[in-house]
């Protein structure tokens, strides 16, 4: 009888609970950022925003809302909401009172919820990307791995399960592609799938990390960002020789582990760094990425401005995940920065020129050069300074920019940034943005960041390039961590964990899984020092990395998106490295590392399409025309149609996060291009040479075998055999028949005691793998 | 929709239309999908990122053919007939116009007004005005109408033609085609949704003015050659058949399918679409460039065999331009048959700061009788009022004579971005009709100009596209082609139905 009255009790109670739970949701429990804000920005801030504030409030901020209005009618009063112009307004039944004009009235739903807000006293809690980064507690018992605390804790609320562990075969191809953007050797996967030893995995993540390739493939995650390109873009496009000293400073600095706040310090005020040295000088090209208009008749000094713009706007995106670009002419229609901020920014950044030297070697003659590039400099900075006022020497100044670049390029300098020797140019706000504008009556603008971020502590009365620097990577700024843990981490599972990555603004959205971005964050400040490779081994170490990435049927209409992260997924490899792969299965990629840009086989077509260039793409030759996608020779009027028709961004402006496009082009390169049907060729000689014999079933199976390891890192099956025999039988003996064809299609090289014929059908077959899904993608 | 149908649909769509065959169709049976046994059912909902979308409302152009004449042509020698200006030949402009004003290369103190040396005349029942340049296009004036009022804000030629083609002058954003082949997909299985043809030099923007921006890739501009294997990567390896090429496509096809009956992804569904479009591409695009089935008349009409005139401009580069060109706006022709939404033709030449004279002599004998020739064969097949005809250049040419420094004589007109001229023809605008004036020496609109965002939010309400509502997401806004910062406007004038 108790046991039957115990088990009523609990009955009654469990039925109380959803009605405690519905009587907290009818009540007033209304969150701002889920519920308000997006009615506000949606309904009312085109016109009642950042850029327009009509009645003179806005719905930007809380202060905004609060402000006096044109009408004296309060737009809100907190707690009431009938004396709230934005109730009453929203409310009106008159159709010339009501808001929002023109147009049907709000839902009723929303207007309730409006009202339950302002009768809650219309809290506005801060953005969750400007507060400050805390580390959220791990409450768990055992062993267990925090980032598989904070996933599966929230799989387990979803009642869903994780996936199994993926198998070995498939951890060190993704581990090998995600760490260096390279296949793992048949014998390399071989070896970790025997090795049962405990730690087997972490010794290879340590050797991975430990891989020149390493600072190669996440060097090119950075040139992304840093929107590097071996032209200075626009009209002329003209190359830059010694653009390369850059990337292959990243690489450097990537391989070395520079913490990644010495690297922001670097590449953003390396120049003022006490003792620079040379590659610290090189690091600040970074913003010489920034484009460069040659065209004659253009205006040097507003090309001038627009590359300080851009300049702001890369660090904004790229450190602080910040939109800023759209202050320049207006306060941000929707997030809390205003124009002042914006040119607070530019203060920073509007000092600096370049100017060149000999930081890697010396010429014999290299005085006497610089003392010659010294007297032409002078010259060419007086009529720079000229031209701001007299625009009659456009064409000139034009001219001589365009010579003295040249000149730099003859003669190796390599050029830098640096703030400019002598009376530092003045800032002031442009009315709407126009550079002719210049707002001098509101006064000089003082270098300064945004006033919704934690204060600037300058080293002296002047805050520089320097103290911004250290600024972004101080471990009170809120986003910095944040933005770039989101980007590493979307780079090792395909999606990252806050969907905009250069966007964390009111309108970005929030992190699928906010805490455990908090806490890598913080971790990773204070406990790694902002070493990149620990970072990534804290992530590919966790369970969450390691789960099969096989999709859940089951799955499909609960998380579509995997953002609670039941498996892996998976991911169509980046052009340069699909171009590494191909070269590397065929047996031809050569690993060289860093050095001058190179010129693999290009369509004529493409070469002509730049207007400056047509015809004097020279092709690399020898070794040089196998190596990395990263390489290649960046021109931004031309680019590889390789790299292009793989989703590889233009660099017009830092890009994060590429797109993963899926089409016919793509397939028509991997099927017929040049640089691709070599591969095969040469992927068809390297089998016949690698498992030698007369051609019989055994060695059709070894040969096959051997491809399927190297290409897709695992057996054949029995299916998959049958398949390929068939086509590798109607192949012979078609080339038998066409002996001219079969030359054809072998090209240049020969395998060791084979006779045409069988090795065009060979040919003809393993382009098959080299075309399969399963090669192209990252698993 | 939700993001659950439209990456079930996106998977489908991918799928069928790519494959049309059966396996598909049981792997899809088998994953639940066609649970209902329903395949038609299924067939009519399903929409993929390039399947065709309805308008916002009805349209009346289904295609355009935008020909960029990059470079800037002189609105003042071929359309904007200024008597007054030819008077004033030599004298100075009055210094009040003067005031503020940039230029490129002009030295304004001592720059002196130049009158056009070409005659005109009025030309169609309407009695539109042209140069002598253009005698085949003006014999088309009452099919044609002319804006002598558009003006930019840009100044210089690539971020000029980014405004032109894009909406503003910045790098990243989808060009118009990529607008619409996003808003409205692709009409054609075999061929891309829009196409690029480019002729002469390069021009100054390359690739990023055919870019899909920040749209999915699958919408960016594919360049074409107009000779020869028209798309990269279309013919075969030498000594590779292709029954051995569909062999192994066939093997390709199984593997991949293998592994999607073990992973799931639909992304392997797509891929094993994509290549069975290549395959369906590499016999469709060969046929789109082979003109053999073309008659003569039609091929002299477009002038696709004329030789380069004796006297060349030097600013045109090499090559069979002539032949070139002409070819191109054949091409523009039967892609259009065939279905391809956008087509830009990009001519790069036009930028006259001297040699105006026989510069642009060559250039209007190398257009003139193939775009003449278009716009009356797209009328003939009844296809001229689904098919939106543009042309212009991304500023016009100032009134004034170009004395850069160093040059002996004035024989050019510098960058004029406050008036120039456009024409269109066809897709529902308002045939023989000339819109807006100039002031007397065509520095200004005298009334009614036209911004290139009001001309672009036209063209799309043409499409049956409201641009404020084609937008799309990104950086937190909702982007669109006319330039979130501006208000632009449809300009009911230009329309055909205009009252």
């Amino acid at each position: 009888m108790m046991l039957q009255l115990s088990r009523l009790v609990t009955f009654f109670l469990l039925l109380l609970l959803p009605l405690a739970t519905f009587a907290a949701e009818s009540a007033p429990s209304v969150d701002f950022r889920r519920d308000i804000q997006p009615i506000l920005t949606e309904h009312c801030a085109a016109c009642h925003g950042g850029v327009k504030r009509e009645g003179g409030f806005s719905v930007v901020s809380r202060k905004l809302l609060l402000a006096e209005t044109d009408s004296g009618v309060p737009a809100l009063v907190p707690g009431r909401p009938e004396e709230s112009g934005l109730w009453q307004r929203i409310t009106a039944e008159d159709p010339d009172e009501r808001m929002p004009p023109e147009k049907p009235p709000l839902p009723r739903q929303s207007v309730e919820l409006i009202r339950r807000w302002i009768e809650a006293g219309a809290p506005w809690p801060e953005h969750w990307a400007y507060t400050p980064i805390r580390r959220p507690e791990i409450t768990s018992e055992g062993e267990e791995h925090p980032i598989d605390y904070f996933v599966e804790r929230r799989l387990r609320e979803a009642g869903v399960a994780p996936s199994p562990l993926a198998d070995k075969r498939t951890l060190i191809r993704r581990l090998s592609l995600d760490l260096t953007g390279l296949l793992p050797t048949p014998e390399e996967v071989e070896q970790f799938v025997q090795d049962d030893s405990p730690g087997a995995y972490a010794r290879l993540v340590d050797r991975l990390l430990a891989s020149p390739h390493f600072g190669e493939r996440w060097a090119r995650h950075w040139l992304d960002e840093a929107r590097y390109a071996d032209s200075e873009g626009y009209e002329k496009d003209s190359p830059k020789k010694d653009a390369y000293h850059f990337r292959d400073w990243v690489i450097r600095a990537i391989n070395e582990d520079m913490p990644f706040d010495e690297f922001t310090i670097r590449q953003i005020a390396g120049d003022l760094l006490p003792d620079a040295t040379n590659d610290d000088l090189i690091a600040t090209k970074f913003h010489l990425q920034a484009q460069f208009n040659l065209e004659g008749g253009v205006d040097a000094e507003e090309d001038r401005t627009k590359r300080v713009i851009d300049r702001i706007n890369t660090v904004a995106t790229v450190w602080l995940g910040t939109t800023l670009g759209c202050s320049q002419c207006h306060n941000h229609p929707y997030d809390p920065f205003d124009t002042s901020d914006f040119y607070a920014m530019y203060a920073f950044f509007n000092n600096m020129e370049w100017t060149a030297d000999f930081l890697k070697e010396e010429p014999e003659n290299a005085e006497a050069l610089r003392a010659e590039r010294a007297k032409k400099w002078k010259e060419m900075s007086d009529l720079l300074e000229r031209q701001v006022h007299d625009k009659n020497l456009n064409t000139q100044t034009q001219s001589k920019l365009t010579q003295f670049r040249n000149y730099d390029n003859s003669k190796g300098f390599i050029r830098y940034l640096r703030e400019r020797p002598g009376e530092r140019r003045k800032t002031y706000a442009f009315r709407r943005g126009d550079f002719l504008q210049p707002l001098v009556e509101e006064g000089e603008v003082q270098p300064n960041v945004p006033k919704i971020l934690p204060p600037l502590r300058p080293r002296g009365a002047r805050p520089d390039r320097l103290d911004l620097a250290r600024w972004l990577v101080s471990p009170e700024n809120p986003l910095t961590a944040r933005v770039t843990v989101n980007k590493v981490w979307m780079h090792l599972f395909g999606e990252p964990l806050a969907a905009q990555v250069g966007d964390f603004g009111t309108r970005g959205s929030e992190p699928t899984h906010p805490e455990l971005l908090d806490w890598l964050a913080h971790w990773w400040m204070h406990d790694a020092h902002w070493s990149r490779k620990e970072l990534i081994r804290m992530i590919v170490l966790s369970r969450t990395y390691r789960q099969a990435s096989t999709f859940r049927p089951e799955l499909a209409e609960i998380d579509p998106n995997n953002h609670l992260l039941a498996r892996q997924n998976r991911v169509r490899v980046e052009a340069e490295i699909l171009r590494d792969i191909v070269l590397q299965a065929a047996g031809l990629l050569e690993r060289r590392i860093g050095g001058p840009s190179v010129f693999p086989p290009l369509p004529r077509i493409v070469a002509q399409q730049t207007y400056a260039g047509g015809g004097k793409y020279q092709l690399s030759k020898g070794a040089d025309r196998y190596r990395r996608g990263l390489y290649t020779f960046f021109r931004r009027t031309a680019i590889d149609p390789n790299l292009a028709t793989f989703d590889c961004p233009d660099s017009s402006m830092s890009r994060a996060k590429r797109d993963r496009s899926n089409n016919p082009l793509q397939a028509l390169a991997m099927l017929e291009n040049e640089v691709f049907h070599e591969a095969a060729q040469a992927f068809a000689v390297r089998l016949l040479n690698e498992v030698p014999g007369a051609p019989s079933e055994a060695t059709d199976r070894g040969r096959l075998e051997r491809g399927f390891q190297i290409a897709v890192s695992r057996s054949m099956a029995l299916e998959e055999y049958r398949q390929l025999a068939e086509l590798l039988a109607e192949a012979r003996q078609y080339y038998r028949e066409h002996p001219k064809e079969a030359e054809a299609l072998c090209g240049k090289r020969t395998a060791k005691n084979t006779e045409p014929s069988e090795q065009a059908a060979w040919v003809a077959t393993v382009r098959v793998l080299l075309n399969l899904d399963e090669f192209v993608t990252r698993p | 929709m939700k993001t659950r149908d439209l990456y079930r649909r996106e998977f489908l769509t991918t799928s069928l239309s790519g494959l049309g065959g059966v396996a598909l169709t049981t792997m899809l049976a088998e994953d639940g999908v066609f649970a209902d046994g329903k395949q038609k059912r299924v067939g009519s909902a399903i929409v993929s990122p390039l399947a065709e979308k309805p308008p916002h409302f009805a349209p009346k152009a289904k295609h355009c053919i935008f020909i960029l004449m990059a470079g800037a042509p002189s609105q003042l020698d071929l359309f904007d007939y200024k008597p007054t200006l030819k008077k004033l030949d030599g004298k100075p402009m009055p210094a009040s116009l003067l005031e503020g004003v940039r230029f490129a290369f002009i030295q304004k103190e001592t720059a002196t007004l130049m009158g056009s040396q070409f005659q005109f005349q009025q030309h169609g029942e309407c009695g539109m005005w042209f140069s002598e340049l253009l005698p085949n296009i003006a014999g088309c004036a009452d099919d044609i109408t002319m804006i002598r009022t558009m003006h930019t804000d840009q100044f210089n030629h690539h971020p000029g033609q980014l405004l032109l083609q894009c909406g503003r002058p910045l790098f990243g954003l989808p060009s118009m085609g990529s607008w619409l082949s996003y808003g409205l997909g692709t009409i054609n299985q075999n061929l891309p949704s829009y196409v690029v043809l480019t002729a002469g030099r390069g021009s100054s923007g390359g690739a990023t003015l055919w870019s899909s921006g920040f749209l999915p890739s699958v919408h960016a501009g594919v360049l074409l050659r107009n000779e020869g294997p028209p798309i990269l990567n279309l013919e075969l390896p030498p000594g590779l058949p292709a029954r051995l090429q569909r062999k192994g496509l066939d093997a390709i096809r199984e593997l991949n399918q293998r592994r999607y009956e073990e992973i799931h992804d639909p992304e392997i569904a797509s891929r094993i679409a994509a290549y069975e479009l290549a395959w369906r591409m590499q016999s469709a695009a060969p046929e789109l460039t082979d003109l053999s089935g073309e008659t003569q008349k039609t091929l002299d009409d477009y002038g696709v065999n004329r030789p380069e005139p004796k006297e060349r401009s030097n600013r045109a580069g090499t090559g069979e331009q002539y032949k070139s060109f002409a070819r191109s706006c054949l091409l523009a022709r039967r892609m259009v048959e065939r279905g391809v939404r956008f087509v830009n033709i990009i001519f790069a030449s036009w930028d006259h700061h001297s040699n105006l004279k026989r510069d642009l002599t060559y250039n209007t004998g190398m257009v003139d009788q193939p775009i003449a020739a278009l716009i009356r064969d797209l009328k003939q097949r009844g296809l001229l009022d689904e098919t939106l005809v543009v042309w212009g250049g991304e500023f016009g040419r100032t009134p004034l004579g170009e004395n850069r420094p160093g040059y002996k004589q004035v024989t050019g007109r510098d960058h004029h971005p406050y008036a120039f001229s456009m024409f269109l023809a066809g897709g529902g605008m308002r045939p023989g009709y000339t819109h807006g004036e100039t002031d007397e020496i065509s520095w200004a609109p005298a009334r009614d100009p036209v911004h290139i965002n009001d001309l672009q939010a036209t063209m799309l309400h043409l499409f049956g596209l409201d641009h404020l509502r084609l937008t799309y997401r990104h950086q937190g806004l909702d982007q669109r082609l006319t330039n979130v910062t501006r208000d632009s406007q449809v300009i009911p004038e230009l329309l055909a139905d205009h009252g």
